[in-house]
C-alpha cells in the first residue's frame, strides 16, 4: 500500500495538546511509524485509550479509535477483540490507567493472553489532573500528593506483566527511538498479549518535582540510566539500582485466548455431532 | 474571629476538612475534584491535621476504605466527582446501608460518554436512590458551611447516614470567592467527638457487619430502618442548622426562598446557578415581573411539604434541571420530584422543566430570562405545548 506513518496520523489535528518537552509526541509517532512498518490496514486497527495524558492519543489515529473511561481500556479492548478477532488492537495506556485504576483488568488481559497490545506511558504519576503520585510512582516520589515523599513502593510494569502471564514483554524509552519502532513492531506482530513499557518523562510535574531538571535532562538520563540485558547482568547491586533494564525483556509462543477458545469450541462442536450420530 | 478569606471551592472543602480533622481520609483523584485531595494532602504532609490520608488506586477502593475505616470507628470524609462517584455506585449503598457516617464531597462533573470534564449534575442524581443525603451548595460559602454541617447531620443518632455535599463542577470549586471562615474552636465544639456504634475495634463486644440476610432475615426491616433514617434527617438537617446559625449567623434550610412572598412565578434551581438566577429575578422584579426563586439545598431527602407549601400559591414554576432521567416528557430529576410532590394537592400550579447546563454549557442570564418569559407565556395561556424546554441548546 506504500504507507507512511503520516498516512496514520491526523496532522490536521497537530499541535499535539501535550505539555512542551512532554514525550508523548515521540511515542505517537513511533507507534504510527510501527503501524505503517507492519502495513496494517487503519480499516481493520482499533486504538483504544482510558483517560490520562496519553489517552488522548487516540484523537490524532486515523485508525479506529474508541476512547472509554479511566482505567478500563483492557476490557473494552477485550471486548472489541472477542467479538472481531481480526482487527488489531492497540491499548494506550499510560500507569494510571494501566496498572493503577485499571491494574486488575491488567493482570486478568495477561492471564487470558488476550491477543491485543499494551503500550504503557509510564511517566510514573498521573499527568493529567495535575502530577499525584500513581502505582508506578517509586517510593519516595515527591508528587501533589506526596510533598516529602509516598511510603508506598511502586509497580515495575513489565515484571508485573510477566509474572501475570503476558506472552511479549518489552522496555523502552523515548530517547531510545530506534529501539521503540523496533519494540513496538515486534510487540503488535507477537500473537498473545503484549506489553510495550515506554518510560516516559512528564516535565511538567514527575521530573520537575523529583529531578528538578527540564525535558532535555530527562533524556539525558533516560540514555544514561536504560541498558540492555547483558549490560545490566554484568552490573553490581548497587549500579542497578541506578538503571532500569530495556529491551525485549520476554517472549514465549503459547496459544492466545481467542485460538484456544476457537478450538475448544470446535471440540465441543466435533463431540456434540458424534454424539448426534 | 471569622475571617473572610477568598478560596476557590476545593480550597473551601479542605479548609472543612482541615477543621473537622476526620481519622481517615481515602481519596482518588479526579478533575475537577483533584485540588481537595492535593490540598489536604498537604495539610497532612505539614502535620495541620491528624488525618490517615491514604491514595488508594481508584475510587471504589476510595469508598471501600472509607467504608471499612467507619465500621471500625473513624470518622471518615473523601471527595470524588464524576466517574469517580460512578464508580463508587456499588459501595455507596453499603455505606448508607451499613448506616456509616461518612462525609464526602462530590464536585459536579457531568457522565461519559463523550468525555466531558465540565458541570452537569447527572454524577450525584445517579446516586439519588443510594440512600446518602445529598446537600447542594450555591457557591464556597455554601459548600464550607455544608461541610461542616455534613458531620453533625450523618453522625446524628436519628440518622446515621452517609452525606454527600455537592458544590458544581469549575464553577464553584475553581473560581475564586469570597468567603467567611470560622474560628477552628468554635468549629470543633460545633463538631464534637464522634462516638461510634458498634466499632470493629471494640475487642469486648465484637460486631458482624454487613453479613448475609436472605429471604428468613431482616433486610426488608433494615431497609425500613433505613427509609426511618432518612426521613428523620430532614430534622436533624433543621436541628444541625439552627446550631449552625448560633456559631455563624448564616441560616440554611431546606431551601432559601427568594422574592417569593408575592411571587406569581416561581423558578426552582439546585447549585451556583441560582446565583445567576436571583440577579434575574431581581431585575425582572424591576421591570414588574413577579417572578421568585426557590434555591433548594436539600435534595435527599426531598422536602415534599415545605416545598408544596412554597409553591401553592404561585400559578407557575419554572424547574431547573442540570441532568435528565432520559424518562421523555418527564423531564429532569428535580422536576420529576417536585410534580410528583404535587399529586394529592387539589390546586397545581403550571409547572415547566428547563434542562440546562448539561457538559457545562453556560447558563447566561438571557437564558434566564428567556425562561421566565416562556413560563410566563404558559401561565397566560394557561396551558403548554410540551413540559421540557432544553435551554441554551445548538441547533
Amino acid at each position: 500500500m506504500g504507507l507512511t506513518y503520516r498516512d496514520y496520523l491526523r496532522e490536521e489535528l497537530f499541535p499535539q495538546m501535550w505539555c512542551a518537552g512532554c514525550s508523548h509526541g515521540i511515542s505517537l509517532t513511533a507507534v504510527a511509524r510501527a503501524m505503517a512498518a507492519l502495513k496494517l490496514d487503519p480499516a481493520e486497527t482499533v486504538v483504544v485509550t482510558g483517560i490520562g495524558c496519553w489517552g488522548k492519543a487516540d484523537d490524532y489515529f486515523k485508525t479506529h479509535s474508541f476512547h472509554g473511561t479511566h482505567g478500563r481500556a483492557l476490557s473494552f479492548a477485550t471486548g472489541i477483540k472477542v467479538a472481531n478477532p481480526r482487527l488489531k488492537v492497540l491499548v494506550l495506556m499510560g500507569d494510571g490507567d494501566g496498572v493503577t485504576i485499571g491494574g486488575n483488568h491488567f493482570i486478568h488481559t495477561a492471564r487470558r493472553n488476550i491477543d491485543v497490545t499494551a503500550v504503557i506511558t509510564n511517566n510514573f504519576n498521573y499527568g493529567m489532573t495535575g502530577g499525584q503520585y500513581s502505582s508506578s510512582s517509586p517510593e519516595g516520589t515527591i508528587s501533589t500528593t506526596s510533598l516529602y515523599g509516598t511510603a508506598e513502593p511502586g509497580f515495575d510494569i513489565c515484571e508485573l506483566a510477566r509474572a501475570a502471564g503476558a506472552t511479549y514483554v518489552a522496555r523502552t524509552t523515548p530517547y531510545h527511538v530506534t529501539q521503540m519502532d523496533k519494540l513496538l513492531a515486534e510487540a503488535i506482530q507477537h500473537k498473545g498479549f503484549s506489553v510495550v513499557e515506554i518510560i516516559s518523562s512528564c516535565p511538567t510535574f514527575f521530573a520537575r518535582y523529583n529531578y528538578k531538571v527540564t525535558a532535555v535532562e530527562m533524556m539525558r538520563l533516560f540514555k544514561e540510566r536504560a541498558v540492555d540485558r547483558e549490560r545490566y547482568d554484568a552490573l553490581t547491586a548497587a549500579e542497578k539500582a541506578g538503571c532500569f533494564l530495556t529491551g525485549r525483556l520476554h517472549r514465549e509462543e503459547k496459544e492466545d485466548f481467542h485460538t484456544k477458545y476457537a478450538r475448544l469450541q470446535q471440540q465441543a462442536k466435533a463431540r456434540a455431532e458424534r454424539e448426534v450420530v | 474571629m471569622p475571617k473572610t478569606v477568598a478560596l476557590v471551592g476545593t480550597d473551601a472543602v479542605a479548609e472543612a476538612m482541615r477543621q473537622i480533622n476526620p481519622d481517615v481520609v481515602p481519596a482518588y483523584p479526579i478533575t475537577p475534584q483533584t485540588a481537595i485531595v492535593e490540598s489536604y494532602a498537604e495539610m497532612v504532609a505539614n502535620g495541620l491535621v491528624d488525618s490517615e490520608m491514604i491514595n488508594v488506586e481508584s475510587e471504589h477502593s476510595a469508598m471501600s476504605a472509607a467504608i471499612g475505616a467507619a465500621a471500625a470507628g473513624a470518622r471518615v470524609i473523601t471527595a470524588t466527582s464524576s466517574q469517580g462517584l460512578a464508580l463508587m455506585w456499588e459501595m455507596l449503598y453499603i455505606a448508607s446501608g451499613m448506616r456509616l457516617p461518612i462525609v464526602m464531597a462530590n464536585v459536579n462533573r457531568s457522565l461519559s460518554a463523550p468525555i466531558n470534564i465540565h458541570c452537569d449534575h447527572s454524577d450525584s442524581m445517579g446516586a439519588r436512590d443510594s440512600g446518602w443525603i445529598q446537600l447542594f451548595s450555591e457557591n464556597a460559602q455554601e459548600t464550607y458551611d455544608n461541610m461542616l454541617q455534613a458531620v453533625r447531620i450523618a453522625e446524628h443518632p436519628d440518622v446515621l447516614l452517609p452525606v454527600m455535599v455537592l458544590l458544581d463542577g469549575f464553577i464553584i470549586s475553581h473560581s475564586v470567592d469570597r468567603l467567611e471562615l470560622l474560628d477552628d474552636d468554635p468549629v470543633k465544639k460545633f463538631i464534637g467527638e464522634w462516638t461510634p456504634r458498634l466499632p470493629l475495634l471494640d475487642a469486648q463486644e465484637p460486631p458482624c457487619w454487613g453479613a448475609f440476610d436472605g429471604l428468613g432475615g431482616y433486610f426488608f426491616e433494615f431497609k425500613r430502618a433505613q427509609i426511618e433514617g432518612m426521613r428523620k434527617a430532614a430534622d436533624a438537617v433543621r436541628q444541625v442548622a439552627a446550631e449552625f446559625a448560633e456559631i455563624s449567623g448564616r441560616r440554611y434550610d431546606f431551601f432559601e426562598s427568594h422574592r417569593m412572598e408575592d411571587a406569581e412565578l416561581a423558578v426552582v434551581a439546585l447549585g451556583s446557578a441560582a446565583g445567576t438566577i436571583r440577579t434575574v429575578v431581581d431585575r425582572m422584579r424591576a421591570e414588574g415581573v413577579p417572578v421568585g426563586l426557590i434555591k433548594l439545598r436539600m435534595f435527599r431527602p426531598f422536602p415534599v411539604q415545605e416545598l408544596v407549601a412554597a409553591l401553592s400559591k404561585v400559578r407557575g414554576v419554572g424547574i431547573f434541571d442540570r441532568s435528565e432521567t432520559f424518562a421523555g416528557e418527564l423531564g429532569g430529576p428535580v422536576f420529576v420530584e417536585t410534580r410528583a410532590s404535587f399529586y394529592e394537592e387539589p390546586k397545581k400550579p403550571l409547572m415547566h422543566n428547563f434542562v440546562y447546563g448539561l457538559g457545562g454549557r453556560d447558563l447566561p442570564q438571557d437564558l434566564i430570562r428567556q425562561a421566565i418569559l416562556t413560563l410566563d407565556g404558559y401561565v397566560q395561556k394557561g396551558t403548554q405545548d410540551k413540559t421540557v424546554t432544553y435551554l441554551g441548546l445548538r441547533d
